[in-house]
């Protein structure tokens, strides 16, 4: 069986539609992210590295000062947390695991 | 730990066979700091070679591991680490022969779906360490002339990947390894390929609509949009050329277009 191609006019139809729901909508991925220290749940921070070589879910405390992660853009330290604690685009001193 | 090696050719041979056996005998040259041969400081290396890279595979199969349970995850990994030992120091290419070497493994021979699962997991890994790139923007399709759109043909996004099964991947993955609390209900009549994508920085994984992922496989193999919509309307009288379009579009599993001829 051959496979017949779309009518031009049907793609065309076709096309507009699903142009036009997408512009409805910005794309999540339109929205910067950034790094953000301290302010994710212990076990729940990213990294770059991944399986394998992963770093990613080791955190071992509560907003972690030295765990980051993503964040969308321009929230990170305006973030409000418990204790009055607030992200940081860098490493944190606080709540760092006891050595 | 200080253990010194003597590498002659040879020894620097029996050493890697040796590496993977763990009947084998402690290769010549291998001796601690008084000079002595060290066996045992031998062993417990070797163990920790194959031990971290099941541990990679772990990490790598979350959802196979899950499935299988962690001793008999862990006896699979084994044998695949010494049959298949790393090609590359390069850690995050290490284990994609995984998913064939269970296609193989008599053992598992009534269980096909772990296959698939594997595969989905495999290809969720290529995501994640795929370049970087900018998916493309909805509007250039929409500023095509009306007449040509069909001919236009899509680039694929490096992090885009089509995973077809006959069996439900999606909820397989769901239960065993992105929503293990949900208790999530699997129907293994159900078949799901999946769209595997990386827009940004987090993958995603999706089911493509109905006639989907014929389509999205035809226009990751160069076919034009109307040519691909066609084989999937040929396979699929469901088929929405707009819902799947969109789906694209939105999953970012696209970074541009070449246009049709003038």
């Amino acid at each position: 069986m051959k496979n017949k191609a779309m009518s031009a006019a049907i793609v065309a139809g076709a096309v507009a539609t699903a142009v036009a729901g997408l512009a409805a909508s910005v794309p999540a991925h339109a929205q910067a992210k950034e790094k953000c220290y301290g302010v994710s749940l212990k076990g729940q921070n990213d990294c770059k590295a991944g399986p394998g070589t992963t770093c990613a879910g080791t955190s071992t405390v509560d907003y972690q000062g030295n765990a980051w992660t993503l964040v969308p853009k321009g929230t990170c330290t305006t973030m409000k947390l418990p204790g009055d604690r607030h992200g940081s685009l860098t490493e944190l001193k606080r709540d760092l695991p006891e050595a | 730990m200080s253990m010194t090696v003597f590498p002659s050719k040879t020894g620097a041979k029996d050493f890697a066979g040796a590496l993977l056996d763990s009947a084998a005998a402690t290769p010549d040259g291998i001796v601690g700091p008084d000079g002595k041969a060290a066996p045992k400081r031998f062993n417990v290396y070797r163990n920790n070679v194959v031990v971290s890279l099941c541990e990679a595979l772990g990490q790598i199969y979350p959802a196979v591991k899950t499935l299988l349970g962690d001793e008999y995850f862990n006896a699979v990994a084994r044998a695949f680490v010494t049959r298949h030992p790393p090609q590359s120091p390069v850690l995050i290419w290490y284990g994609g022969a995984f998913a064939a070497f269970i296609e193989e493994f008599p053992p598992l021979e009534a269980y096909p779906y772990l296959v698939d699962v594997a595969r989905a997991e495999w290809s969720w890994l290529q995501a994640y360490h795929a370049a970087d790139a900018a998916p493309m923007d909805p509007a250039l399709l929409g500023a095509l002339d009306p007449e040509k759109v069909g001919e236009a043909r899509l680039e694929k996004h490096p992090a885009a990947l089509l995973v077809r099964s006959d069996w439900p991947v999606l909820d397989l993955l769901r239960a065993n390894r992105f929503f293990p609390e949900d208790a999530v209900a699997v129907d293994l009549s159900l078949s799901q390929s999946v769209l595997i994508t990386r827009p940004d920085l987090d993958v995603e994984i999706r089911l493509p609509y109905p006639g989907g992922a014929v389509f999205i496989e035809a226009l990751f193999e160069g076919f034009a949009l109307a040519e691909a919509a066609g084989k999937a309307q040929s396979q699929c009288a469901e088929f929405s050329l707009s819902d799947c379009l969109s789906d694209c579009l939105s999953s970012g599993a696209f970074t541009g277009l070449t246009a049709g001829r003038e």
